[in-house]
């Protein structure tokens, strides 16, 4: 099976250490993983400030870079629902449908696809705060939302629950967002703080030590405000767990 | 005309910190009350979709269930008013006041006359309106709009109801106890209701077999503005139609649960014909309805029947109140409405969300209204109204984003190579983001550069 791994601008820049876990994670599960050197972004960016003129050139340079491979995969859940779902500022050839259909976040991937019974190198001993990005979890739906009345289920769970030693707590508003949002962060500032700051809180009040999940966007976010008001609680991405990050 | 900046009157209603945490507490305790409503009943899911299809079904008929609802209600002895417009509507209510020498009007809660801003038309030609629900009351005493479509006041606390009634109705200063402020205004509205000559409510369903209509309250106000004058009229969107009474067992069911997490309202008052030696008027008002029902992307929006649950449920919302959003609907239903009623105005407000989708996952009638957003988007880019500073960014960031070479030289060397891209991007991007926040780290080197060290292939 051949992989393309897309990783996303802000963890090529900011969080190289997710990437290099994902990979890492991939090739120990046995798949041939390749990681195109021309990629730069799915066009989220833009996309979701409605500038899809200005998304383009990213989308199309997007399916240059991962037409060939049969699955597309990416630690990033509002990356790859901007792939699947929105991927609609360039012409829908067949190679942008292919390319569109074949990629995943690492959870389904590694959940759906390759159906992973084990982690027996991963130990992660520590309260931990799941955190889903709204992209994963009403989009993607690789977990339950509280809104909807259907029986539980929970794919990055089901994931960590393999992993030795990990403890969970919940907070009291498990799927509120937390303000990250994109340019949301920038242009409306103040509530994307203030629901930060409420998500982080709610996380360290419920005893996480660690709060991770499917997206360092988030994490991004939320580490910005942690620090700032200097609460004491540390971010990882879900890949680093099931790779085997100690801390 | 001047765009509402929604971040702006966010960050005074934060600033609140008082206000801003029981308003959030406060709807988000009705957002828990609505699921546990939801838990107790099986069919829940099935309801919804119930509800969607029967609302599509009839917006894809409108004329023709208008049509019939309109015959009915005339064989009732109901007389049936069509309003293109706010402003037709206003005249079409006046004259029917004016006619009758009415000098004082009771009203219920009604979205639809907010958004006509029929009230101060009226009462510049002197016809006094009183608002009858307490929210709204408090409100219109407070001279401003509704703030939630349910729950009209709830960004107030007690202390303010307080001073606004002690300011208005004659309330003991300092005196903030909920019940003796309910008590006084109950006291000063009732001989309202004695003395007015008219009586005023919206619709929540109109049915089109039968031509009556529901209107579903706590209060009791509405039946006393409709039931104790001998004039009543009735203001409806023509997008609450549903064609028959059966389906009112669905709506119903839906109705309170989403709103309040409550079984049903205290009040379900059906109204069907005018009492004896009374009149009943029925007000059906486009105002921009059949625009948007031509809306390929936005007509499911019409779906909506004003519960208010994508409000309560909307983490942005409860943290910026109603009125930061400058409209008659605010929230997520308000995002996706406004632009229709004027795109310049209003363009701001599609940006007021993060795209989490709660509000769609709890909306009874199914519509779709973070993909409306998302849509609105586009739109707003497309007739050019984003801001200035916005469109440069991503005309930059889609530039760079889109070429290898470019993008790897601004994220190379150590983290952002600030020389690579213009000045104003670099602090359009940071200075917000570090107000509140600590930026980022970047570590000494890219993803990419750590894999062609450690895995390039020949």
């Amino acid at each position: 099976m051949r992989v393309g791994l897309f990783i996303p601008c802000y963890i090529d820049a900011f969080f190289p250490a997710v990437g290099i876990a994902t990979l890492e994670l991939l090739e120990r599960l046995g798949v041939d993983v390749i990681y195109p050197l021309d990629q730069t972004c799915c066009g989220q960016l833009m996309a979701n400030s409605g500038s899809q003129k200005d998304a383009a050139g990213a989308e199309a340079l997007f399916v240059e870079n991962f037409k060939d491979f049969d699955h597309i995969v990416t630690p990033s859940g509002s990356c790859a629902y901007h792939v699947r779902d929105h991927l609609d500022a360039i012409p829908q050839t067949p190679e942008a449908q292919k390319v569109r259909s074949n990629t995943y976040e690492l959870v389904e991937f590694l959940h759906d696809v390759l159906r992973v019974e084990a982690f027996p190198w991963a130990e992660f001993p520590h309260k931990v705060g799941l955190h889903n990005s709204c992209s994963t979890l009403r989009k993607l739906r690789t977990a339950k939302a509280s809104e909807i009345d259907e029986p539980f289920f929970s794919k990055p769970l089901d994931l960590l629950s393999k992993v030795r030693g990990i403890q969970f707590v919940t907070p009291s508003r498990p799927d509120e967002c937390c303000g990250f949002g994109g340019t949301f962060s920038i242009f409306e500032e103040p509530v994307s703080a203030k629901m930060g700051y409420d998500k982080v809180a709610d996380h360290h009040a419920a005893g996480a030590e660690y709060i991770v999940s499917a997206d360092m966007s988030c994490l991004m976010h939320q580490k910005g405000c942690a620090e700032r008001v200097g609460l004491d609680i540390r971010f990882i991405h879900i890949a680093q767990i099931l790779n085997g990050d100690r801390a | 005309m001047k765009r509402i900046d929604h971040a702006e009157a966010a960050s005074e209603f934060i600033a609140a910190k008082a206000h801003q945490e029981f308003h959030d507490r406060r709807l988000w305790d009705l957002r828990l009350k609505r699921d546990r409503e939801a838990r107790g009943i099986p069919e829940w899911e099935e309801l919804r979709t119930l509800a969607s299809q029967i609302k599509e079904h009839t917006l894809s008929r409108l004329s023709d269930y208008l049509e019939e609802f309109e015959a009915r209600a005339k064989e009732n002895s109901a007389h049936v008013h069509w309003a293109r417009d706010a402003a037709e509507h206003n005249q079409i209510v006046y004259e029917i006041l004016s006619m009758r020498r009415v000098k004082t009007l009771v009203k219920s809660k009604s979205m639809l006359t907010e958004e006509c801003d029929m009230r101060p038309f009226l009462e510049r030609r002197d016809i006094e309106v009183i608002e009858t629900d307490l929210g709204e009351r408090i409100q219109q005493l407070d001279d401003e709009p509704p703030s939630h479509i349910v729950v009209p006041a709830v960004h107030k606390l007690r202390g303010d109801v307080s001073t606004v009634f002690a300011r208005t109705i004659g309330a003991e200063p300092g005196n903030d106890d909920v019940h003796y402020l309910a008590e006084t205004q109950r006291r000063t509205t009732r001989p309202y209701f004695l003395r007015a000559e008219a009586g005023m409510t919206g619709a929540n369903f109109a049915v089109a077999e039968t031509g009556s209509f529901v209107v579903c309250t706590n209060e009791g106000n509405a039946d006393l503005s409709a039931n104790v004058p001998k004039l009543h009229i009735a203001s409806i969107g023509i997008e609450k139609i549903i064609p028959r009474t059966e389906h009112l067992g669905v709506f119903i069911r839906l109705l309170s649960r989403s709103a309040l997490g409550s079984p049903i309202t205290q009040y379900t008052s059906h109204f069907r014909a005018p009492r004896d030696g009374g009149e009943l008027h029925i007000v059906l008002v486009d105002n921009g309805r059949s625009e948007r029902l031509g809306m390929r992307d936005f007509w499911y929006s019409l779906k909506c029947i004003r519960c208010g649950a994508c409000m309560n449920t909307c983490p942005v919302y409860r943290r910026s109140g109603g009125l930061s959003y400058g409209a008659t609907y605010s929230g997520p239903i308000g995002i996706i409405i406004d632009p229709t009623f004027n795109i310049r105005k209003y363009s701001n407000l599609p940006f007021a969300s993060t795209l989490n989708a709660s509000c769609t996952n709890v909306c009874p009638v199914k519509i779709n209204i973070h993909e409306q957003i998302y849509k609105w988007r586009q739109i707003i880019a497309e007739r050019n109204q984003l801001p200035f500073v916005k469109k440069e960014m991503m005309r930059v960031a889609g530039k760079v984003l889109a070429d290898p070479r470019l993008y790897r030289a601004a994220i190379s060397a150590a983290g952002l190579a600030i020389e690579h891209l213009p000045r104003f991007a670099i602090y359009n991007w940071l200075n917000p983001w570090g107000r509140q926040r600590e930026i980022p780290e970047a570590p000494g080197q890219t993803f990419r550069s750590w894999y062609i060290e450690r895995r390039s292939r020949p």
